[in-house]
């Protein structure tokens, strides 16, 4: 008995010392940003400890603020050639405006098999076709009802412009949150192509004004839409998918439908920074996170949508649908709040929730 | 003077110090968002030092004045429901023994500690339809079923007053309870009726503490963004939930910037008048 345990520890010393060569030439660990909180946690418990097992390569956990604040903060460091963290997570937003200001490092796709498993829209490069990002983690965003004022599912995105749910319904208050437009197009206007010019959006704002009567709470607060929808005060809406089937396990009167025209697929992704000294050990993470095992562990632990294709994970048909579906997605055009960004919140304030 | 012993208590050195410490925190901060509200917006990231009058003429349409309306049309009214229920409440609880004086005051002060989350929260709840006062209203059969009260106007304004009204109290309470109550006892003895003597001699003696609870619920309630978020339709938000969309949301600190100049000259030149008003007959 001695002896085993003995042998196990030389093992598992043994490993320590040895499998930390790359760390140890580097001399620090690899910064990975996540955003604060439920992301981090998640990923500090689920992810970190089984990366630096698979790989020597140990993780600093960085919490990044909300909104753009992380960017321009990164965009700072990097003029003084500093990198506050190698991989970061970024919202698509700031993701192309990173992009835009070329902060992010090429990556060498030759480095990373495991990225082929991505989809293109999940694979973000320079115009001169070099890869700089990939999707990290996304979820979506459906049609939400409580389930005692709806015995039956609604099938339809229509269901938020019909006049029977007048002041019934939570909709989230931003066109760059809510993708109301992309919504919108896709169930009224064949897709997303007519967004792609102004007369289009401000025809698509046309039609979603529509929706104002039946609209009770333009939400910014998460907590308060949910806990609204919970007791019934505001039965139908749009929310998280993953969130909503986390209530609805607890018991809450609440379900959260695909809608037959698809729902709203959001998401992270994974950037380097150009001021990083640590490309090679990124690259090394970002091809660790694109296989198809973590990202089913990512589903099963965090809860959100695979990023790679359902046939390439394990992933049981219950958990699968706990996190997304095979209904084509809605995929926002985001590069339309970059580029007209001012313009779309003007016209968003005048013509939706003004 | 010269060579006397100063008769002063403090130092005139002590007086450096509030005007460092407002300079530091008050027009230093002042100062950079004047700076900030002129920068060039950059779309791709954030802003850039320049003069740039853009966010101020973005600010000159129609829809923006529809909103600064909202704004002080909200502030206005939540202050003058205010004023118009502290001032009696005031003067009944100066005419109070001090003990019960003492535990009013302490009661109205312990509402100051309640975040506008929590009243945010707690209000939508009272006003809801599934859990608020609609279903007592219509267990008691005054309506035919539960209704909601919230989001609405109505809300809105019911949370601004439960915001404002311990300041106010807190504004009439010293003039209120230093009022000689000889001047009322002359004044019924005069033959003045109550309501007269009220309207006719308490209210005019003291007309700059009203102006002054006034204007300090008004400016109070013109800064909230929380409660008309959780209280009002979108239709009531004010201009500071605009400003806070742009700030965090839009990341347009220029524009967020010149919303919060304008919103501040209006409420300075509002402010200005209503205490020349005040001043207009010299009372109090």
């Amino acid at each position: 008995m001695q002896r085993r345990q003995l042998l196990k520890a030389s093992a598992a010393g043994f490993a320590v010392l040895s499998a930390p060569s790359i760390l140890r030439a580097q001399g620090t660990a690899l910064k990975v940003g996540t955003y604060g909180g439920y992301f981090q946690e998640s990923f500090d418990k689920h992810i970190y400890p089984d990366f630096t097992a698979a790989t020597g390569i140990a993780v600093e956990s960085i919490a990044e603020p909300t909104g753009e604040a992380w960017l321009v903060q990164l965009q700072q460091a990097a003029r003084a050639r500093q990198a506050p963290a190698d991989v970061s997570m970024m919202a698509q937003l700031t993701r192309i405006k990173g992009e835009r200001a070329e902060l992010w490092a090429k990556l060498d796709e030759a480095a990373m098999p495991n990225v082929e498993n991505l989809p293109d829209h999940f694979l973000h490069r320079y115009p001169d076709g070099a890869l700089y990002g990939t999707g990290a983690v996304s979820w979506y965003i459906t049609l939400v009802t409580n389930t005692e004022t709806y015995p039956e599912a609604p099938a339809s995105w229509q269901a938020l412009w019909d006049p029977a749910n007048a002041d019934k319904l939570g909709l989230m208050s931003l066109a760059t949150n809510s993708f109301l437009l992309e919504i919108t197009a896709t169930t009224f206007f064949d897709g997303t192509d007519i967004l792609k010019t102004e007369e289009g959006i401000l025809q698509v704002m046309d039609k979603l004004a529509e929706v104002k009567p039946n609209v009770r709470l333009w939400y910014r607060d998460e907590g308060q839409f949910q806990q609204s929808l919970e007791t019934g005060e505001i039965p139908m809406g749009q929310y998280y998918h993953d969130v909503t089937g986390l209530a609805a396990g607890q018991g809450k009167p609440v379900r959260s439908t695909f809608p037959e025209e698809g729902a709203v697929l959001d998401s992270g992704s994974w950037v380097v920074s150009k001021a990083s000294q640590a490309v090679e050990q990124s690259q090394i993470f970002i091809d660790y996170m694109a296989q198809p095992a973590i990202q089913a562990k990512l589903s099963r632990m965090v809860g959100t949508a695979p990023t790679v294709p359902r046939e390439l994970t394990d992933l049981t048909d219950e958990e699968f649908m706990a996190v997304s579906s095979d209904k084509a997605p809605i995929l926002p055009l985001y590069e339309n709040y970059v580029d007209r960004s001012d313009w779309v919140s003007q016209m968003w304030s005048e013509k939706i929730t003004g | 003077m010269s060579g006397a012993p100063s008769h002063t208590v403090a130092p005139r050195w002590l007086g450096l110090w509030p005007a460092v410490m407002l300079t530091l925190f008050f027009l230093a901060p002042f100062g950079i968002m004047l700076a900030v509200s002129v920068a060039k917006r950059d779309a791709s990231g954030f802003y850039e030092w320049g003069f740039d009058p853009g966010s101020y003429a973005r600010f000159m349409s129609a829809f923006f004045a529809k909103v600064m309306a909202v704004s002080l049309s909200v502030s206005l009214a939540a202050a003058a429901i205010c004023v118009a229920l502290a001032f009696p409440f005031t003067v009944f609880l100066a005419s109070l023994g001090h003990r019960m004086q003492t535990l009013v005051l302490v009661v109205l002060l312990s509402v100051l500690a309640l975040s506008e989350v929590i009243i945010g929260f707690s209000l939508s709840t009272l006003l809801s339809q599934t859990a608020g006062i609609g279903n007592l209203f219509h267990w008691l059969g005054l309506i035919d079923a539960p209704r909601a009260y919230t989001p609405s106007l109505f809300a809105l304004i019911t949370g601004l007053c439960y915001i404002g009204f311990p300041f106010a109290v807190l504004v009439l309470y010293p003039p209120v309870s230093r009022l000689d109550p000889e001047i009322v006892e002359a004044a019924r003895v005069m033959g003045a009726s109550g309501p007269s003597a009220f309207f006719g001699v308490i209210v005019p003696n003291l007309r700059g503490a009203i102006m002054g609870a006034f204007i300090l619920v008004f400016v109070f309630t013109l800064g909230s963004y929380l409660l008309p978020q959780l209280l009002g339709r979108s239709e009531h938000w004010t201009l500071s939930v605009h400003i806070t969309d742009q700030a965090v949301y839009q990341s347009n600190l220029p524009f967020a910037a010149a919303m919060s100049v304008f919103l501040m000259l209006v409420a300075l030149a509002l402010v200005g008048l209503a205490s020349l008003a005040g001043r207009d007959k010299g009372a109090a």
